[in-house]
């Protein structure tokens, strides 16, 4: 178990203490004779964006999917709160507070932004217009879409009742960060937000995570923009070949040094 | 008309006019952020579907009355209404099935043998007639649930299996029928209710025409006002966004071939009542005009947009056009021409809508 001294270096890095809202222990995957992920380890604490980054094939992805219900993992366990879970879909990930905003965006164009908010969780009108004739609480869905998109600083989506396919990519991951965060999240695991995003657009995603710190839901952003990542991140993990190799701060090492330990031209341990 | 003024106000600030754009616009930001009405007509299209199908309609009563005033008789109306009824009730369930990006080329032939088997129930078997209803409209939930199944569990295209099933639900009712057309004898059949007559002044409209609209109104409901008809619009328009929202794709596409099956039964009552009997002679062309209804009415071919008082509209177009041609004394292959271009015409303007959901991100 190399992975116990590193373990120690994350903890000592911030937050030590208290109890992450999401952790991850010993997570190993193999897809036939391919090892994923070597026994990765992940804290994330209250109120703070972890950055997450590593080469092609370092098992980022792997690790986010088994974190959000999509992969289930081959040995290791996942605690959320401190309480051991075990997901078998991302359904019970969403159950258990894990929201994941994906590179491909995850709502529906046809549909307005209202209506994208609330897809598989509508609320029914009281009384018997609800429960007998399932009649939809539309100005009540549209009042609680417009509250939370005015929360997250949105202010570029005035108009909630438009459809999504009307507006640009941005808003459009904006729309989808929203869903993620109506619904009383714990924790927002992002998969490359602004990877289809022009660099104005972007700025308006990385707007949204600042605002989701600055309200303490944690934030697991995954990207390749350098950047970016030391832009937001409290704290990096640096995984290489299916194993987080290091966690560090953007004070504590430089961008050049992350990516030297990304690629593996440094080692940290040294 | 103000739009896009606004719009234009906006675009000129674009270029470079900064303090007029906080002179003119008052909240200028928004205008642009929101990629509010650069092309008003084509936003308006895009959120009422149903517009572009309702001034087609009023352009050609207008037409067709002036090329032959008998068209807006009570009489004609009546008439109009009476022949719309079966085609209408038939083309919801078309509707809802194209609004999940389906298609669906068996209706007609699920009606005819739901017809059939009504007919031989109530009258070959001697049935009451109710019990023969039932069983209809249990055969037409049955029709769509294997034409369900084997688009949504199967994972077969709506497409194939439907044109599968047009065949073998064809050759079901020939066989049912044996070419014979069966007759009621007693006027009071339950089955024929649908064919009852009410009265206003010089309008005489069927208990079956009452009874399609009914059922335009009940499913506009489902669709507008419950989270099923949300998730019918998010399943056609990305089943993997709504796959990770939390909805059983595969069961919702199910209960939508259920309904539709249902209402194909329901539409074979209301023909049976029309006609007064039931056979195999009736126009096999009733697969491929519910599509036409539909497709006029604004729905799109791809999924996930268009409202089904759009199709009511859009049946209504072709049963104005059947009988203001035939009223104008054109012969009867002017009908197809121009239903034909109607339909390139719908799906053009469609294809223009959809270059808004990609082109504004852009410009």
């Amino acid at each position: 178990m190399t992975q116990s001294g590193e373990r120690d270096a994350a903890a000592s890095t911030e937050g030590s203490g208290s109890t992450p809202v999401l952790a991850a222990q010993g997570l190993s995957k193999r897809y036939g004779p391919v090892v994923a992920l070597r026994g990765v380890d992940l804290e994330l604490y209250r109120g703070e964006v972890l950055g997450l980054i590593g080469d092609n094939g370092a098992g980022k992805s792997t690790l986010v999917r088994c974190l959000s219900g999509a992969e289930i993992p081959d040995s290791g366990e996942i605690r959320v709160d401190g309480r051991r879970v075990a997901f078998r879909n991302p359904l019970g990930a969403r159950r258990a507070g894990i929201e994941a905003v994906h590179q491909t965006l995850g709502v529906v164009p046809a549909l307005d932004i209202a209506s994208n908010l609330f897809l598989g969780r509508e609320r029914r009108r009281p009384g018997l217009l609800g429960t007998i004739l399932r009649m939809l609480d539309v100005s009540e869905m549209q009042r609680a879409a417009r509250r939370d998109v005015e929360r997250l600083g949105i202010e570029t989506l005035q108009d909630i009742t438009q459809s999504v396919e009307t507006l640009s990519g941005g808003q459009r991951q904006a729309v989808a960060v929203a869903r993620a965060v109506a619904f009383g999240s714990k924790v927002l695991i992002m998969d490359e937000p602004t990877a289809a995003l022009g660099v104005r657009e972007s700025g308006q995603v990385l707007g949204a995570v600042k605002k989701l710190r600055e309200s303490g839901l944690p934030v697991i952003l995954i990207s390749h923009n350098m950047p970016t990542v030391w832009e937001l991140a409290d704290r990096i993990q640096i995984m290489r070949l299916g194993r987080r190799i290091a966690v560090v701060t953007p004070r504590s090492h430089t961008m050049q040094e992350g990516v030297a330990l990304m690629t593996g031209a440094l080692n940290i341990a040294a | 008309m103000n739009e896009t003024e606004e719009a234009r106000g906006g675009s000129e600030s674009a270029a470079g006019h900064g303090p007029e754009r906080q002179a003119a616009g008052g909240q200028p930001h928004d205008i642009r952020a929101v990629g509010a009405p650069k092309r008003p007509l084509l936003h308006f299209l895009h959120r009422y579907p149903a517009a572009a199908p309702a001034i087609v309609l009023i352009i050609a009563v207008a037409v067709f009355q002036f090329l032959n005033p008998r068209l807006l008789r009570a009489q004609t109306i009546s008439l109009m209404l009476q022949q719309l009824a079966v085609l209408g009730c038939l083309s919801i369930g078309q509707t809802v099935i194209m609004l999940t990006a389906g298609i669906d080329l068996s209706v007609g032939a699920v009606m005819i043998v739901t017809q059939m088997i009504m007919a031989e129930l109530s009258i070959t078997v001697g049935l009451p007639a109710w019990v023969a209803l039932v069983i209809g409209l249990g055969f037409g939930a049955v029709a769509g649930g294997i034409n369900g199944g084997l688009a949504a569990y199967i994972g077969l295209p709506p497409f194939i299996v439907t044109l599968g099933t047009l065949g073998v639900f064809t050759a079901i009712g020939l066989f049912l029928s044996a070419g014979t057309t069966i007759f009621f004898p007693n006027p009071s059949n339950l089955l024929l209710w649908t064919g009852n007559v009410v009265a206003f002044g010089n309008f005489h409209v069927t208990t079956g025409v009452f009874l399609m609209i009914l059922l335009y109104l009940i499913v506009a409901y489902m669709l507008a006002r419950t989270a099923w008809g949300r998730h019918v619009y998010a399943v056609g328009g990305s089943p993997e966004a709504s796959q990770l929202a939390g909805i059983r794709v595969r069961s919702l596409l199910m209960s939508v071939y259920l309904l539709s099956g249902v209402l194909y039964g329901i539409g074979a009552w209301i023909q049976i009542g029309r006609v007064g009997n039931a056979s195999t002679n009736i126009s096999a062309n009733l697969n491929l005009d519910s599509i036409t209804a539909v497709v006029i009415g604004g729905t799109s071919l791809f999924g996930g947009r268009g409202v089904v008082i759009g199709t009511l509209v859009g049946a209504m177009i072709v049963q104005v056009f059947e009988t203001g041609l035939a009223l104008a004394g054109v012969q009867s292959f002017y009908l197809q021409f121009a239903e034909g271009l109607l339909v390139i015409g719908a799906v053009a303007i469609d294809h223009w809508i959809r270059a808004l959901s990609t082109g504004s991100g852009r410009a």
